[in-house]
């Protein structure tokens, strides 16, 4: 099983991200005020202030922003993986995350923006907390 | 035209040397500092005002002020990555003009090269923090979080690989021209230490796609500092002052639905045109942030140089050298071929100062106006863009 740096607690914004990627689980944030989709989570609304957010489950659909594929990675767990794309993905309730987009067979070749892809949960030797991940549908 | 004279640059150093085992990084700046003020004419205890980026050993200007043996009277501890030092030239610029410093300096020194610190492809930055918990599980670098910028700007304008890489091609030009950065590059190992083409870049193997090594800044060490002065004592030191006569400070970083083409300098570069009454047009020297290819790219269209999406054919054609007509680009060598110990932001300033003094290796004639724009933090997600326009006597 891949071996990828896991969240660290105790740290109070991404916990309930996290726990809920244990049973994956995708969430966000809605302002329940003004309707702001929020990510990365956080306490508060990015365009109010608001501290009345909605946490919600995402259907995982988005599409690929833009993305670079790492040749050169020190980090171990990165190192062995060869090369590999990371990506902003535009999810379909409007917010964008960081991931990778996994499941290709070159990612400099076979990964594209404006890709469609979908969400799964990797599990991993290095923790009890699977990563979110995307491959293209 | 604008152009207040409330602040000048008198006095300023750069550390000659790229990898230097025999210096701490602390006693670069304390000594860089000690021969800005010797170049300016002035004396250690004439400093009121010391404005640190928590550099050196860190610290800040808790760590530097009691190093250096001083009680300045303004200490700013502006930490913002690489464009710390152009934050910190607009804080000196309000502090002087507001007459609580006399006398301020700014100073950096690293020993990035000799502590082989892996800037670009190293690990994850910070731990158990609201960003680090939602990046560091998906190893993108620093390399590859400049890289997706240039992706997404090759999607929406069609820049091309080759067009970056004249950037390349021009500073490397202009550092063959500078005797340190030759010297840099014969210390750090490069190969090839010559002009090189846009061949030479697109042969260059692939960092983070679609970025080749030869658009990736090095690792030095290095460091300098620089003097900035109230008009009446600019008008006794040693060297003709430099004025500052705008500045502009932004952030910016990754939104849902946000155009991650679009940098801080969109909003620092607008601000301090406005402030020094002056537009883009009449800048002769442009000395921009070169971590890699595409931060000059972006940062010469949010400054207002070109339009946004065709910087492409803006630097096509070796326009932005020294020897060519209007603007010039990074006279010094750059980054990608002079220096880069982590935050190259102060050495924008000592190349602008330079060039508007007439010392420059790469001098254009008759230099009135410079714009150096620093970037700090990660171009593609939460960065800081600093603008400073420089005016000759
Ligand atoms: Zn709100």
């Amino acid at each position: 099983m891949p071996n990828r740096p896991q969240p660290m607690f105790p740290e109070h914004d991404t916990q309930a991200f996290w726990d809920a990627a244990k049973t994956s689980q995708l969430t966000y944030q809605v302002c329940k005020d003004c309707s702001t989709v929020v990510f990365s989570p956080r306490a508060h609304c990015t365009d109010c202030g608001s501290e009345n957010l909605d946490r919600r489950v995402s259907k995982g659909a988005g599409t690929v922003y833009t993305y670079s594929v790492v040749r050169q990675n020190r980090v171990p767990a990165f190192a062995e993986m060869g090369a590999y794309a990371v990506a902003y993905v535009d999810l379909d309730e409007g917010f964008r995350m960081l991931t990778n987009i996994v499941g290709v067979g070159d990612p400099t070749k076979d990964v594209h923006i404006g890709q469609r892809v979908q969400v799964e949960f990797e599990a991993q030797d290095s923790g009890e907390y699977p990563i979110p991940v995307f491959r293209p549908v | 035209m604008n152009q207040a004279r409330n602040a000048a640059i008198v006095g300023l150093y750069e550390w000659p040397k790229r990898v230097d085992p025999d210096v701490s990084a602390m006693e670069i700046k304390a000594l860089s500092i000690h021969r800005a003020l010797e170049d300016a004419g002035l004396k250690w205890s004439d400093v009121d005002g010391l404005y640190d980026a928590n550099d050196g050993e860190g610290g800040g200007g808790l760590g530097l002020a009691p190093y250096l043996g001083l009680h300045p009277r303004v200490i700013d501890t502006t930490s913002v990555g690489g464009t710390s030092y152009e934050f910190q030239v607009a804080h000196a610029l309000r502090d002087i003009a507001a007459g609580r410093v006399n006398v301020a300096v700014l100073s950096y020194g690293s020993k990035a090269a000799s502590q082989r610190i892996p800037i670009g492809t190293g690990g994850p930055r910070g731990a158990g923090n609201w960003q680090a918990n939602m990046e560091n599980p998906y190893g993108s670098t620093l390399i590859s979080n400049y890289a997706m910028v240039a992706m997404r700007h090759m999607h929406e304008y069609g820049t091309k690989s080759e067009q970056l890489a004249e950037i390349a091609v021009t500073t490397r030009a202009h550092a063959m021209r500078n005797p340190q950065a030759v010297q840099a590059m014969q210390d750090l190992q490069f190969m090839n230490i010559r002009e090189i083409t846009v061949a030479d870049v697109m042969e260059s193997r692939v960092i983070a796609d679609p970025l080749h090594l030869l658009e990736c800044c090095m690792v030095s060490d290095g460091g300098g500092a620089l003097v900035l002065a109230s008009p009446e004592i600019a008008r006794g030191t040693k060297k003709k002052p430099v004025w500052v006569i705008g500045s502009g400070e932004a952030i910016q970083y990754k939104r849902n639905g946000g155009d991650i083409t679009t940098s801080a300098a969109a909003q620092s570069g607008p601000r301090a045109f406005a402030e020094a009454g002056v537009a883009p047009s009449e800048i002769d020297i442009a000395m921009i942030y070169d971590s890699f290819t595409i931060t000059v790219a972006v940062m010469l269209e949010d400054l207002g140089f070109c339009k946004k999406g065709e910087v492409g054919d803006f630097v096509t054609g070796q326009n932005l050298r020294w020897d060519r007509p209007g603007l010039t680009l990074n006279t010094d060598g750059g980054g990608l071929s002079s220096n880069h110990p982590g935050m190259r932001g102060l050495f924008l300033l000592l190349e602008a100062t330079r060039q508007l003094r007439g010392e420059s290796t790469s001098q254009v004639a008759g230099a009135k106006l410079a714009v150096a724009h620093g970037n700090g933090g990660m171009l593609g997600s939460t960065h800081a863009g600093g603008t400073v326009i420089l005016a000759a006597d």
